[in-house]
């Protein structure tokens, strides 16, 4: 069976030629953009701070974490990452492969000794000024398997931890309550007090 | 499913070409001595019937008085399992032989076996630690660990 055609193509074409038509018919003058108030708006956008304050804010809005994901915390990480919980609006969407590209490190999981010399060498290889959050139970004490004797008993072994994040593993609202006490912790921070 | 063969039909057929090599035979596995270890695995492999190409896992138990070897065969032509034992009475200096030429399969396995229970597997073609740090005092997975 054959389905009757509505519009021959000859039908179609005239219609779509009429549209065209029309529309150039409508645009034959610029749309405007009025941008007399950009100028006067500049004037008034002069801010008065201390460098500390700008410095903090661009430190702590901007912070890039590094990869450093040995274990299972890390797919608490990843929530928090993604768009449910999105940690882009605090701008840190951006998880660094290169540890010279990152301010962060949110140590996710539990270490072994084995291990323990790479997350050194991340950490030592990240530029000042540098955080590290330790997540978990593992990260903070070595968690469960802190008597084994494979297992490093907490990350403060080796390099120093700027805020402990309790949970096995913390949901990722605790992680995210970790990272606005980073940002605390970072506004406080001044030049002539020194970074840490 | 794998059907796991019966322990005392093999050991009858093996008992045929290697009168000495089984010394106890359960319901799906075999306990060898362990100078006949390489010539009936060998056997295994290469016996059209059996044809136990596949090792699926090796494994080492203490028990105290002696550690235990557990190598899991399998059979993809088949699709059969067996189960093979093999013991080691020497606390200070446990020796097997490798089934490395058997099964390629075991070189990572018999590396860890060496590394966390100190059994050395003669013949392994690079029997080095495998999961510890070169240094590590004892032997973790041995019962005097803790």
């Amino acid at each position: 069976m054959e389905i009757e055609e509505v519009y021959s193509r000859q039908q179609l074409d005239e219609a779509e030629g009429r549209q065209i038509n029309e529309l150039i018919a409508r645009s034959q003058r610029i749309i405007p953009d009025p941008d007399g108030w950009l100028d006067e708006e500049l004037k008034r956008n002069i801010l008065v701070t201390s460098v500390d304050a700008v410095l903090d804010w661009a430190r702590r809005t901007s912070l890039w974490p590094v990869f450093c994901f040995p274990a299972c915390c890390a797919f608490e990480f990843m929530t928090t990452a993604a768009s449910r919980f999105d940690i882009s609006r605090f701008g840190m969407e951006i998880v660094r492969a290169s540890p010279r590209q990152g301010d962060l490190m949110i140590t996710a999981g539990t270490l072994t000794w084995k291990m323990a010399p790479q997350v050194k060498r991340i950490y030592d290889q990240m530029a000042e000024p540098k955080w590290v959050i330790a997540m978990g139970a593992c990260a903070i004490s070595g968690g469960i398997f802190r008597s084994s004797y494979s297992v490093v008993p907490g990350y403060n072994r080796i390099i120093p931890i700027d805020v402990y994040v309790p949970g096995c593993p913390p949901r990722p609202e605790a992680l995210r309550y970790g990272i606005r006490m980073l940002h605390k912790k970072i506004s406080k921070t001044s030049i002539t007090r020194g970074v840490r | 499913m794998t059907t796991a063969l019966s322990g005392a039909r093999i050991a009858k057929q093996i008992g045929k070409k290697f009168p000495e090599a089984v010394i106890e035979s359960g319901a799906d596995s075999l306990l060898l001595k362990a100078e006949s270890l390489l010539e009936v695995a060998d056997y295994l492999k290469k016996t059209p019937g059996l044809d136990f190409a596949y090792l699926n896992y090796i494994t080492a138990v203490d028990y105290y008085d002696y550690f235990e070897v557990v190598y899991q065969l399998a059979s993809i032509q088949h699709n059969h399992g067996l189960v093979l034992k093999v013991r080691c009475y020497d606390r200070q200096n446990p020796t097997l032989p490798s089934v490395v030429g058997i099964w390629r399969g075991a070189d990572f396995q018999e590396r860890e076996i060496y590394d966390l229970l100190g059994i050395s597997f003669e013949g392994h073609p690079n029997l080095r630690r495998i999961v510890l740090w070169e240094g590590f005092e004892g032997y973790p997975l041995r019962k005097e660990f803790l």
